[in-house]
């Protein structure tokens, strides 16, 4: 019961990190705009975030720092794919491209370093409930932050005159165009909003998740988020759930290696990604599902 | 301000001249990062665009590292041209190269030269059924073929891992993750004695002729630059969709999984952890700033392959990381894509925005 009660917590802690690019993503996406620089902006936000941690010990400072970092790179693929009409696809790679390279670049000086484990954050009394209060009440703040932002981007979208303003420039610019708002600022605010989210999810994974920098270290996680909102049609919930499904993924496969199952490591590191694949495959073979969904 | 305006027609000037305003961006950029890093730019510049090209032995080691990029980007231009997005070459290179890399290992003391033909056949293959994983899951079931190919890179690279550290590690080679160092006659023969050049610049040379050829002079190529610039004329024209998307991914995949046997099989004659090098990732980059176009990809190849030199050296030499190979290669998109801009629009200086000239939606 312990150990279930271990990859629990141990699966909210990684779907955190999905979950909160993935809702980013998801508002870019809702405004029209495909981001495949997600991993790259990850990257950079991550060392970013680290950088900040290792200088002030602050982790609130580098959670912003990894913000600003996201919000910056998404800012210059905004204004590329927004006013000078460049290939939304091309642009992202390039995000991506020069992002793994910069990141390394930067970080190799940070290689050495690890930050002390992060403390957790207790909600009295509930986290004193046997087995589930350790799993569910005793997480880093960024847990909670992910489901709030779920909630808060659920109701923002469909339930706010701002939310239906962002819906109709994703879907119908130019019905937005001639009612008047400007389309084009609204979608770079998307992209930079979702860029900042990014951030914060890539700076979650160097100070907190894992507490140090490698290069490289995200590991296709941008990558499984923009998945992750295709797997989610686009719906907040389901982004949150479908982050948790890919975490519990996740840490099974550590779980399973720590359980000394007899399947090579190499093998059991590609269930994530072999899962994302088979969950991408099995939500877009109804193509009139994914089309009544699809925003744009 | 400064506004955009549509030009009537597209520039066939600035299409050209597009990389190398990109070029010169990156380079002042490049100054930049050097002063700001406190080395001197010129020894940096030097590093990058001089010492990779001064003798022919350089141009040797230019050569093996511009080979797979050639090979890669003119299957995935075919890609891009008909608006199939396989960003997985990196993985159909690995793939290739542990196709490649078993028939090699199957040589013995007996075999013939002609193994080579084999092992390159089995590279192509190999890569082209990795490839084939994608076409088939976004023809039978519309999924995504960016993330599919992505994701099946890392598979990839977790499926060389677990040959090379389980069942093809060299039994004498100290509990290394390699395989055995791969017999002399299953090697890609060089071209000059003590180069490292191999006869994969001549078939890297060949395939920019073949696709040329497909692309600019048959019917097939036609029709995947229709289907990919307008898709409805294309279904109007019964074009089938279906088929060329199969035809590009498996092109594509084809070429880079060769170049990943001639890799395996060439420079590095045995199979590691090591082998993804990002030729994949890179050679996206090369078609890009080659236009898309077989002979503009040579000449972006053969700068891209400055840049790994460039980078190499800038470590050992003045010890800066090497990864500043991946930041000059990124910026080079960024400023490509940017100065494309100009293909298709002229800057105007406009004396302040009236209501005639606010520019309209994207």
């Amino acid at each position: 019961m312990e150990g279930i009660a271990l990859l629990l917590a141990a699966t909210l802690n990684a779907g955190t990190v999905l979950a909160i690019a993935g809702l980013g993503l998801l508002i870019n996406e809702r405004a029209g705009i495909v981001n495949l620089g997600a991993e790259g902006l990850m990257l950079v936000a991550a060392i970013a975030g680290f950088a900040t941690a290792v200088h002030t010990g602050n982790d609130w400072l580098a959670f912003a720092a990894g913000a600003g970092a996201g919000a910056l790179m998404a800012m210059v693929f905004g204004v590329l794919v927004i006013w000078l009409n460049t290939n939304q696809y091309a642009a992202g790679l390039a995000l991506s491209l020069f992002g793994a390279g910069f990141s390394a670049f930067v970080g190799i000086r940070y290689a050495q370093e690890k930050l002390s484990e992060r403390a957790r954050f207790e909600i009295p009394l509930l986290s004193d409930i046997p087995l589930l209060g350790s799993a569910l009440f005793k997480q880093h703040p960024m847990v909670y932050f992910a489901m709030a932002l779920a909630a808060g981007l659920a109701w923002f979208l469909y339930r706010s005159r701002a939310g239906l303003v962002l819906r109709a420039v994703g879907e119908s610019p130019e019905s937005a165009h001639a009612l008047g708002y400007p389309v084009r600022r609204i979608r770079l605010a998307a992209v930079m909003v979702g860029g900042a989210l990014c951030g914060i999810a890539g700076a979650y994974v160097s100070v907190v998740y894992t507490s140090l920098w490698v290069e490289g270290m995200i590991a296709g996680k941008g990558w499984i988020a923009l998945a992750l909102t295709t797997f989610a049609t686009w719906r907040p919930a389901r982004v949150l759930l479908g982050a948790y499904l890919f975490g519990g993924v996740t840490m099974l496969q550590f779980h399973l290696q720590g359980q000394g199952v007899e399947v090579a490591s190499q093998l059991l590191s590609m269930l994530p990604y072999l899962s994302t694949i088979v969950v991408l495959v099995l939500i877009s073979r109804n193509a009139g599902f994914i089309r009544i969904n699809m925003p744009a | 301000m400064l506004k955009l305006e549509v030009r009537p027609q597209p520039s066939k000037l600035m299409a050209v001249a597009s990389p190398l305003l990109a070029l010169a961006l990156t380079v002042l950029l490049g100054i930049g990062l050097f002063l700001l890093l406190g080395k001197d730019p010129l020894r940096g510049l030097q590093m990058f665009f001089w010492e990779p090209i001064k003798s022919a032995y350089a141009w040797s080691e230019l050569g093996v590292k511009a080979t797979p990029l050639v090979l890669i980007a003119l299957g995935l231009a075919v890609c891009f041209r008909s608006n199939v997005w396989n960003i997985g070459a990196e993985g159909q290179f690995i793939v290739g190269a542990c196709c490649a890399g078993w028939v090699a290992m199957q040589a013995d003391a007996g075999s013939s030269r002609l193994i080579v033909v084999w092992i390159l056949l089995a590279g192509a293959l190999g890569g082209m059924a990795w490839a084939a994983i994608t076409a088939l899951l976004r023809d039978r079931f519309n999924a995504n073929e960016i993330l599919v190919s992505l994701m099946l890179v890392y598979v990839a690279e977790q499926l060389l891992g677990y040959l090379v550290y389980g069942p093809w590690k060299d039994p004498k080679g100290y509990n290394f993750p390699q395989t055995i160092t791969f017999l002399a006659v299953s090697k890609i023969p060089r071209l000059v004695d003590g180069w490292r050049v191999n006869i994969g610049v001549l078939i890297a040379f060949a395939s920019v002729l073949m696709f040329w050829v497909l692309l600019f002079r048959t019917y097939m190529g036609f029709q995947l630059q229709v289907g990919g610039l307008a898709p409805a004329a294309a279904r109007y024209a019964g074009f089938s969709s279906r088929r060329a998307l199969w035809t590009a991914l498996l092109l594509s995949g084809g070429m880079a999984g060769l170049a990943g046997g001639l890799e395996a099989a060439g420079p590095l004659g045995q199979l590691t952890p090591y082998v993804p090098a990002g030729y994949g990732f890179a050679a996206i980059i090369v078609a890009f700033v080659g236009r898309l176009h077989p002979v503009g990809i040579v000449f972006s190849a053969i700068l891209m392959s400055m840049f790994y030199i460039g980078g190499e050296l800038a470590q050992s030499r003045l010890g800066l990381p090497k990864s500043l190979t991946g930041v000059f290669q990124g910026l080079l998109l960024f400023t490509l894509l940017a100065c494309d801009t100009l293909i298709h629009y002229r800057l105007r200086w406009a004396a302040r925005p009236s209501a005639a000239t606010v520019s309209g939606v994207a």
